[in-house]
């Protein structure tokens, strides 16, 4: 893979991760297996725009909820600010952290960003075979929203789908 | 990352979006409002025929929204009657803890034609969303039929209405509050009149 590629593509099977939620916790993608997830890579905790994201995301949840989907957030922040991020923006899904080595899970997906050493604004839904089926790597300081992912979940219950 | 890629088109549009499945830049287009403006439903304030359209996301409690109160007054007065605006609900209940009842309670007072009146005095009066008596005083003044105001707001008979609003914004792709739309497609630019009339007038 060149330096500086694309997003891991629609068909691609999601490579499996295990990273801490917790300080003593760690959440792995294959955990989730037989449903769908979603993951929102973002470059760091407490920067107006990823807040306004995950902010979203929390209150879309219900929404993500009738597709029987999980949300994972994953950035390079360690776990204590994650813990303190979440609890001030009242987050009701795992954020994880992909610290050490840094950055070593979103860089396979393709969602790092070397030269700043943190993660990409991108966008991943997995279908529940573990295969991601939909992603989108936002432009710098675009909040994505969740429309994308919300028709990505849809398409997953087409016939072609399954 | 992709740098060869975001380089080679950074000259033609500023904000480039990498499609992940052609593995191609392709020029950014902002979302589109899919919910259309319906004045038998929506909260409109301006000419029906104006030739533009300004569509706000809105919460209540947003210290962000607050901001853009005073600016979309602005952008009222410079366009005149050349612009048509409307406000639907954003709250994020998650985050502000009263945003809801505010909502209800911007929603009981246009069940009785007063909502502009109750929009401008909560986005005025902020600081004081956590006291509900301070609306009810006001919708006492505005000679609301208040029995009728305080029973809709208690049973949630407007809640439905505002999350109609909540998921129809998410689908166009409102991703945080203030979102705007102008003529339908999301304004990405400041909640700043400036910007604002500027992404108007481009329009006109």
């Amino acid at each position: 893979m060149r330096k500086g590629s694309s997003i891991l593509n629609p068909g691609k099977k999601a490579p499996n991760f295990s990273l801490n939620s917790t300080p003593d916790q760690k959440v792995s993608l294959k955990d989730f297996r037989g449903q769908p997830v979603i993951l929102a890579f973002y470059p760091a905790d407490w920067s107006p725009v990823c807040t306004d994201q995950l902010s979203l995301y929390a209150n879309v949840m219900p929404e993500f909820k009738k597709f029987n989907a999980e949300l994972l957030a994953i950035s390079v922040d360690n776990i204590w600010s994650h813990l303190a991020f979440a609890k001030d923006r009242k987050l009701n899904f795992p954020v994880l952290s992909d610290f050490e080595p840094k950055g070593k899970i979103s860089k396979q997906f393709g969602a790092f960003k070397d030269k700043i050493g943190e993660s990409a604004r991108a966008l991943f839904v997995i279908d529940r075979n573990g295969i991601v089926r939909w992603s989108h790597l936002s432009p710098d300081g675009v909040n994505p929203g969740a429309d994308g992912i919300l028709s990505a979940l849809e398409q997953l219950n087409t016939p072609k789908a399954e | 990352m992709a740098t060869t890629t975001t380089a080679r088109h950074s000259r033609t549009a500023r904000r480039t979006l990498l499609d992940p499945a052609s593995k191609q830049a392709e020029t950014y287009e902002p979302p589109k409002l899919l919910v259309p403006v319906d004045p038998s439903r929506d909260h409109v304030q301006g000419d029906a025929k104006a030739v533009l359209t300004l569509v706000q996301y809105g919460d209540f409690q947003c210290p962000f929204c607050g901001a853009a109160y005073p600016e979309v007054k602005k952008v009222q007065k410079e366009l005149g009657s050349k612009l048509r605006f409307v406000f639907r609900n954003f709250p994020l209940t998650n985050i502000h803890e009263f945003a809801m009842v505010a909502a209800e309670t911007a929603e009981a007072a246009s069940a009785q034609g007063k909502f502009w009146e109750m929009h401008d005095f909560l986005y005025e009066h902020q600081a004081t969303l956590g006291d509900h008596s301070v609306a009810l005083g006001y919708a006492k003044k505005l000679g609301l039929d208040t029995q009728r105001f305080e029973r809709e707001i208690a049973q949630h008979v407007h809640e439905k209405r505002i999350k109609d609003d909540f998921m129809g914004g998410v689908r166009s792709g409102v991703n945080g509050t203030p979102t705007f739309y102008v003529n339908g497609v999301r304004h990405d630019g400041p909640a700043e009149a400036e910007a604002l009339v500027e992404s108007l007038r481009a329009k006109s």
